[in-house]
């Protein structure tokens, strides 16, 4: 597998896999407001899914397409945080997840338009504006449920308890990274630390809560080596169409 | 007898867009380039948001609209850069957007007034709303909700 197939992987699965987890929402959102903005927000994430895959695809250079890709790889080829493949919990803990990881992408995007890779810059400057609006929504609801009510403070409190933990695989450079830092298609991803610190930082302290001391850090998602057992099933739940009716179409 | 690139644009700007069918797909700035070779015409277009569940029904709707004008050497191509922009909304496009009850997007991030009544007295109930382009907004003076076209 080429650096650059894994390096667009990994951008399109997490696209895919917290768009999949956002729409899961779609009908059940606690207000009607609430509900249009998830589903919007995995809409969002679906179409920034098709631009990653589908470019993936073509470096591929194997006849797969961006749905062969999505619907027809198990688990393991998955190179998605594992952050992301966490199960949902309460509304308040959705958007605390949508808040570390937006904190994580806006600068990263952002890197990613001066990407030496002209597809992969075309595709960061469509997504940031995507991103930014998801990250102000996500930062003002962390905020408002934060500094809320008793209740929504600790919920808010005990999502980036559990959360927190999954946060640090966004910054482990690897291999693959440092070769495409070296290709000057994308920055290390540990140089997005400093910025993610601060947006987080700034967003928890007005939210009244408090990040966890420690740095211990869950990985193997990126690398797709030991992905937590939840995203067999939300596979089994997305792919069941395709996996039953193999090349069905709309 | 050819077509000229004129009057591909004048058709287009008749294809309505199909959420919000008061203005064009020209309007919307959804069409970004056409180009004539002899009997071949060359469509470009541009998605508003990444994901917008109605740009296969627009690529549809200007297929047929350019089919029923003849054409049939036709090639759609979509490109994403550069990302498109509410800038680009024709001014004709905003004002029907706000006759329409949908106020026209501004750069301070949020609608000048009430499309319907016109009072400057207005809030914000979601940064989300119908398609992905909108959001909720509500006038605290005639109490009527209504669609903002967002800001990007």
């Amino acid at each position: 597998m080429s650096a650059l197939f894994e390096f667009l992987l990994r951008q399109g699965d997490n696209a895919l896999v917290l768009g999949h987890r956002t729409s899961e929402w779609c009908g059940t959102g606690p207000a009607l407001e609430e509900d249009i903005a998830l589903a919007n927000t995995a809409l969002d994430l679906i179409g920034q899914t098709q631009l990653w895959l589908g470019y993936a695809a073509e470096v591929e250079g194997k006849g797969r397409s961006a749905n062969d890709l999505a619907f027809l790889r198990d688990a393991y080829d998955f190179k998605n945080l594992l952050m992301v493949e966490v199960p949902n919990g309460d509304f308040g803990r959705t958007l605390m997840r949508q808040f570390l990881f937006d904190a994580f992408q806006v600068p990263w995007l952002q890197a990613l338009c001066g990407s030496s890779d002209q597809r992969v810059a075309d595709i960061a400057a469509k997504s940031v504006k995507e991103a930014l609006y998801h990250l102000e929504r996500s930062s003002e609801t962390v905020i408002a449920l934060g500094d809320g009510t008793e209740e929504s403070n600790r919920r808010m409190q005990a999502a980036l308890d559990l959360l927190w933990p999954y946060t640090g695989e966004m910054f482990a450079d690897d291999a693959g990274d440092i070769e495409m830092a070296e290709a000057g298609v994308a920055p290390l991803p540990s140089t997005m630390r400093a910025a993610w610190d601060q947006t987080v930082q700034s967003v928890l302290a007005e939210a009244m809560l408090t990040a966890p001391q420690s740095d211990f850090a869950h990985k193997g998602g990126r690398t797709g080596k030991r992905h937590t057992e939840h995203l067999g099933h939300m596979l089994a739940t997305m792919q069941v169409l395709q996996r039953s009716h193999p090349g069905a179409v709309w | 007898m050819g077509v000229t690139e004129a009057q591909v644009w004048d058709w287009l700007d008749a294809v309505p867009d199909p959420e919000i069918p008061v203005i064009s797909v020209v309007d919307l700035g959804v069409v970004r380039g056409v180009d004539v070779t002899g009997a071949a015409v060359k469509v470009t277009i541009t998605p508003t948001y990444s994901g917008c569940p109605a740009m296969s029904v627009i690529a549809l709707d200007i297929e047929t609209a350019l089919a029923r004008q003849g054409v049939t050497d036709l090639t759609l191509e979509t490109r994403i850069a550069p990302p498109w922009t509410t800038d680009w909304l024709s001014d004709k496009g905003r004002a029907r957007l706000e006759g329409y009850g949908i106020a026209p997007p501004r750069a301070a991030g949020g609608p000048e007034r009430c499309p319907r009544c016109r009072s400057t007295a207005v809030e914000r109930v979601s940064q989300f709303g119908s398609t992905p382009c909108k959001a909720q907004w509500r006038c605290t003076d005639c109490l009527e909700p209504f669609d903002y076209f967002k800001c990007i």
